[in-house]
């Protein structure tokens, strides 16, 4: 039997549906297991069935699920896809659910991969498989190298170093029982150990989930006089887009006023309500405000009214912004031209459909986004991260419930290197006879 | 003419010899000297963890190790009863007077074999298939298979201090030109070496410095159809005792004129067993090692120092053995001594254990690398069965890593090579779960079965245990316990009482109950086997499971051949060190590939849609 493995089936443009792929003999079981509506065990072969993700106790998304049973699918497995709502988060908190429940996550290529391997794709296809499984490897593990900064996979190491420590001295325990000189792994000394490494663990995870990259996204101030249409902006992109309303944790929660996905990241607008409110006083408090605003911004879209003559305050703020950290944006172009700018600028209004197209463009233009999206997989290898790390800690905390009964140590420590399996996966450096190394040096043991 | 030669009549040879017999084979057992079949040249136990279990699945597969075992030990334990069962395994201290005595009469009782004296020098070999052996007076045998089973007497030198003498073990001779002509017939030649510690006059031993190590109270046997030979408290005591700062500064003082460190010696030796000189400087902040007294056989006045394995000069290691208590006056009846001896590349063997570049030739035992009686007897078990099963046109007997630890050992060997000599260690086997001291018998009982090394009534036993396990499983389901009137059960052994009525099956799936306090409740009338089979089974279900189900997925990747002729140059997009390895190994299976070092998973997706597109592969 193989994996079962799960993948985005879509491409992460930006786009109201997103497929997450499920192929594998236990897809049915996995997929039924977090999805509330009808029995998808009991449905017939491909129907698409509505319903709701939900783990542990929280809906997760609206979705539609189709399922098509081995052999007319595209891999000849039993297949089933999710049709979730397409949020960046949504799309990638399914992912992570499932691979909780035991799906790994596709390699590239593996779809067709296993298409093939299983008959369906014809042999004249199989050179441009091969070739897709190794560019695509190639990519992956460069970027898998890449993704990993060095003081990441230097603290896994750390973290993974302790938890061979501790095997090897089960091990030696178990293959030399007669050295009693050894020390004796016992509960009591395996305990505060394996506690440590788990809330190394569990910081690592907190880490990741905080970390940019995966959770954040980029954040986007809009700034501007007030009544300059900042909020209409913001209520038009947001609207359009079914904005996500996130709950992302961390520091930059409070002030974070919607998010919307671009090209497939997720663009976080910060709220600026501090700057809007204080009419009086936007020379004092204004200016401060924006200051941190903008320090803090990844971008900063400075909305001017077409419609008035520039002042002295939005020439400061133009000023504040570096020329690659900004957009001006010049709003109500609908109205008559009052404006008078020296700086480049783009045009654009709320009110009609296309008015904020320019916008778009060009925060697609000034954050690089086209060229970010060949970087694809970043994505998909930090959601692979961060399922191991989760997957280690479910491991580590079997084992530390384990440790006490009358489990013998030799089931404790399937756990424990299940939780070192995973931390290996993450910097790819499991090379054989690691732990034989670690016992022999470590250990004085021989006739 | 004979079917099969086993040439060398060690713990591989025997084995090798017998069941290749047993198979219906005529069989020539050659070696170098008829007093020293079976000989037990180290250590004088039997067994040890992970070992333990390859002498039971020896005995699963028709061996005679498991037997022999149990006819000649003294003392016996279970090791590692508490840490789970998956790594329990059995240790015996064996006598090394009886152990060959009894092998000797078990292999003449075999009517297909023939023990004869003679050294081997040289094959007979036409295109690159063997025919038979050459003897060093010129004499030609001739036969369809050739074992070798040389063990350590390749081109082997003993080695104490300065001193390096052409010599097998304790003075025994050497075959001086058998590697060469492998090499010749294109063989590589690996040199290897390994080394043995004193042994002790007994009654020069102050034992009562030392402390007692007794056996287990419980016998369990390794075979599976023998009932223990002697009564659990005729047991003999080993001891227990420690170097001390004097020995390790007499070491120290005299490194430079051992001959592993004076730079006598050029072979590798077991990073596991290492000698008394290379703990005090590998681990140079112990305070002390731990050493134990073994005697070599209620027959000799002689005890075996285990733990001091050793290639200083004999001065020195009368120096060391003295300065340690209890041996102040110690009078040493052999010296330690390291040996070093050629091997072949491992590499250039098939899982069969036949050879890749000369057809019909064997090998098993320390000639592949491995080290231990018990590696060298589940190998030389193997090497037999498959020479049979090759006469027979039969398809070769191929152990998977979930179904046998002599499977992890041989696929290690022809997967990974070797580099030090190799010792099975339970932390090799990933399936160690499944491969049990227990069940061994459900494991590779019917597999013998098959091929005729098991006998019908051995065969019916088996089905007689299997039908009892189901039937006792279905059994705990029906029956539970009665809370009123059981209560006071749990009460007196201080165990926690089950809220409500449960049943049997529930109640032993807790950890802390055991079938002997069921049996306390409702007397479950079956076999110690069978209990303890359907405990483990039962209490450790959803770890055993997990198990089966990654054995289950490495199935599908086991069962994909990957055909003698593959071309690794025409497969394109492999890695260039995937494919450097992948054409030397030339590995039987997409699973054996994928173990190989350096065989990325991506280098095995490309190989798989190569195999479909090349060979149409299902």
């Amino acid at each position: 039997m193989e994996d079962t493995i799960c993948a985005v089936a879509t491409s992460r443009m930006v786009g109201a549906i997103s497929i997450i792929r499920v192929s594998g003999d236990e897809a049915l079981d996995i997929v039924s297991h977090i999805f509330k509506g009808k029995d998808l065990k009991k449905v017939a072969s491909h129907t698409i069935n509505y319903g709701h993700i939900v783990y542990n106790g929280e809906v997760i998304d609206e979705v539609l699920v189709s399922v098509m049973l081995k052999p007319n699918t595209y891999t000849k497995e039993d297949v089933v896809e999710i049709n979730s709502h397409g949020g960046l988060n949504t799309t990638k908190k399914i992912l992570e659910i499932l691979i909780n429940c035991g799906c790994r996550l596709a390699e590239p290529g593996e779809f067709t991969k296993r298409a093939f391997l299983n008959g369906r794709i014809d042999l004249a296809e199989a050179e441009s498989v091969n070739d897709l499984i190794n560019a695509k490897t190639d990519m992956a593990r460069k970027l898998a190298l890449n993704n990993l900064t060095g003081n990441f996979s230097k603290e896994i190491k750390r973290v993974r170093q302790k938890i061979t420590d501790v095997m090897a001295n089960i091990e030696v325990n178990i293959d030399y029982p007669e050295y009693n000189d050894i020390e004796v792994v016992t509960n009591d000394t395996l305990l505060p150990k394996l506690k440590e490494v788990k809330s190394d663990v569990e910081r690592l995870i907190n880490n990741s989930e905080n970390s940019k990259i995966i959770k954040e996204g980029i954040d986007v101030a809009i700034v501007g006089k007030p009544n300059v249409g900042k909020s209409s902006i913001l209520n038009r992109l947001l609207d359009e887009d079914k904005a996500i309303v996130t709950d992302i944790a961390g520091t930059t929660r409070d002030i974070v006023e919607g998010s919307i996905s671009l090209n497939g990241f997720l663009i976080n607008f910060i709220d600026t309500a501090g700057i809007r409110e204080t009419e009086d006083v936007v020379e004092k408090i204004g200016v401060q405000k924006s200051r941190e605003v903008i320090d803090n911004a990844d971008l900063v879209i400075i909305v001017l009214n077409n419609n008035e003559k520039i002042t002295e305050y939005e020439e400061d703020l133009i000023k504040s912004v570096p020329k690659n950290k900004r957009i001006i944006m010049v709003n109500k172009s609908d109205l008559d031209r009052k404006i008078d700018l020296e700086d480049k600028y783009i045009l654009g209004n709320t009110v009609s459909d296309k008015g904020l197209d320019n916008l778009k463009n060009e925060i697609i233009k000034v954050l690089d986004l086209n060229n970010l999206m060949n970087k694809d997989l970043t994505y998909a290898s930090n959601v692979r991260q961060l399922s191991l790390l989760k997957k280690a800690l479910k491991s580590l905390e079997e084992a530390i419930k384990n440790i006490g009964g009358y489990v013998p140590i030799d089931m404790v420590e399937i756990d424990i290197s299940d939780a070192w399996k995973h931390l290996g996966e993450i910097t790819g450096e499991v090379y054989e006879d690691e732990l034989l190394d670690t016992l022999f040096s470590n250990f004085c043991v021989g006739k | 003419m004979y079917d099969v030669i086993v040439v060398g009549g060690g713990h591989a040879g025997c084995e090798a010899a017998n069941i290749a017999g047993v198979m219906g084979m005529k069989v020539l057992l050659l070696t170098m000297n008829l007093n020293n079949i079976a000989d037990m040249p180290c250590n004088p136990s039997i067994g040890g963890t992970a070992k333990g279990v390859i002498v039971r699945e020896i005995d699963a597969l028709g061996g005679l190790m498991g037997v022999v075992a149990d006819k000649s030990h003294f003392q016996i334990k279970m090791l590692n009863n508490s840490k789970g069962p998956a790594v329990r395994s059995l240790r015996a201290q064996a006598d090394k007077r009886v152990y060959p005595k009894k092998m000797r009469e078990a292999l003449d009782n075999n009517k297909n074999l023939e023990i004869k004296e003679g050294l081997v020098e040289d094959l007979i070999v036409e295109d690159n298939i063997v025919k038979g052996v050459i003897l060093d007076n010129g004499k030609k045998i001739t036969s369809k298979c050739v074992i070798l089973t040389t063990g350590t007497y390749l081109k082997a030198n003993v080695l104490v201090g300065s001193e390096n003498t052409p010599s097998g073990p304790h003075g025994e001779g050497r075959s001086n030109h058998l590697s060469d002509n492998l090499k010749k017939l294109g063989l590589n030649i690996i040199r290897l070496k390994t080394g043995t510690p004193e042994r002790i006059k007994a009654s020069s031993i102050d034992f009562s410095k030392c402390t007692e190590e007794l056996g287990d109270d419980i016998y369990y046997t390794f075979s599976h159809d023998i009932k223990p030979c002697y009564k659990i408290n005729e047991q003999q005591k080993c001891y227990l005792l420690y170097t001390n700062e004097k020995t390790h500064q007499i070491i120290r003082e005299h490194l430079n004129e051992s001959a592993m460190y004076g730079g006598y010696a050029t072979g590798v030796g077991p990073r596991y067993c290492p000698s008394i000189e290379d703990k005090i400087v590998r681990f140079a902040d112990k305070p002390r090692h731990q050493l134990f007294l073994e005697p070599e056989s209620i027959y000799y006045d002689e005890w075996y120092l285990q733990g001091f394995s050793t290639s200083m000069p004999r001065y020195v290691q009368e120096e060391m053995v003295h300065s340690l208590k209890g041996l102040e006056n110690a009078i040493i009846t052999k010296y330690a001594y390291a040996i070093e001896y050629d091997a072949i590349s491992a590499l250039q063997i098939n899982p069969s254990l036949e050879n890749k570049v000369l057809e019909n030739l064997f090998t098993a035992g320390q000639i592949n690398g491995t080290s231990g009686y018990e590696e060298a007897a589940g190998q030389g078990l193997i090497a037999g069965i498959n020479a049979a099963l090759k006469l027979q046109g039969k398809e070769p007997l191929i152990l998977k890593r979930n179904e046998a630890y002599i499977g992890v050992l041989i696929d290690d060997l022809v997967t990974k090579g070797v580099k030090d000599p190799y010792r099975m260690l339970t932390s090799r086997a990933e399936f160690r779960l499944i491969l049990r001291h227990d069940n061994a018998d459900l494991r590779l009982r019917e597999i013998g079965y098959k091929i005729g090394t098991i006998n019908k009534e051995q065969y019916e036993r088996l089905q007689n245990k299997k039908k009892d396990i189901q039937k006792l499983k279905e059994e705990i389901k029906r029956w539970g316990i009665n809370l009123e009137k059981d209560a006071i059960k749990f009460k007196e052994k201080n165990l926690p009482i089950p809220k409500q009525r449960i049943n049997f099956e529930e109640l032993l799936k807790r950890p802390e109950i055991t079938f002997d306090f069921i049996n306390t409740i409702h007397k479950f009338d079956y076999d110690k086997e069978v209990l303890e089979q359907v405990e483990i089974e039962v209490k450790y279900e959803g770890y055993i499971k997990k198990a089966y189900k990654e054995a289950e997925k490495l199935k599908k990747i086991e069962e994909k051949q990957i055909p003698d002729d593959i071309d690794y140059k025409l497969v394109s997009n492999l890695a260039s060190e995937a494919r450097q390895k992948l054409s030397e190994i030339r590995p039987k299976t997409l699973a054996q590939a994928s173990r190989i070092s350096g065989v990325n998973p991506s280098d095995i997706a490309i190989l798989a849609v190569y195999l479909k597109k090349e060979y149409n592969h299902e």
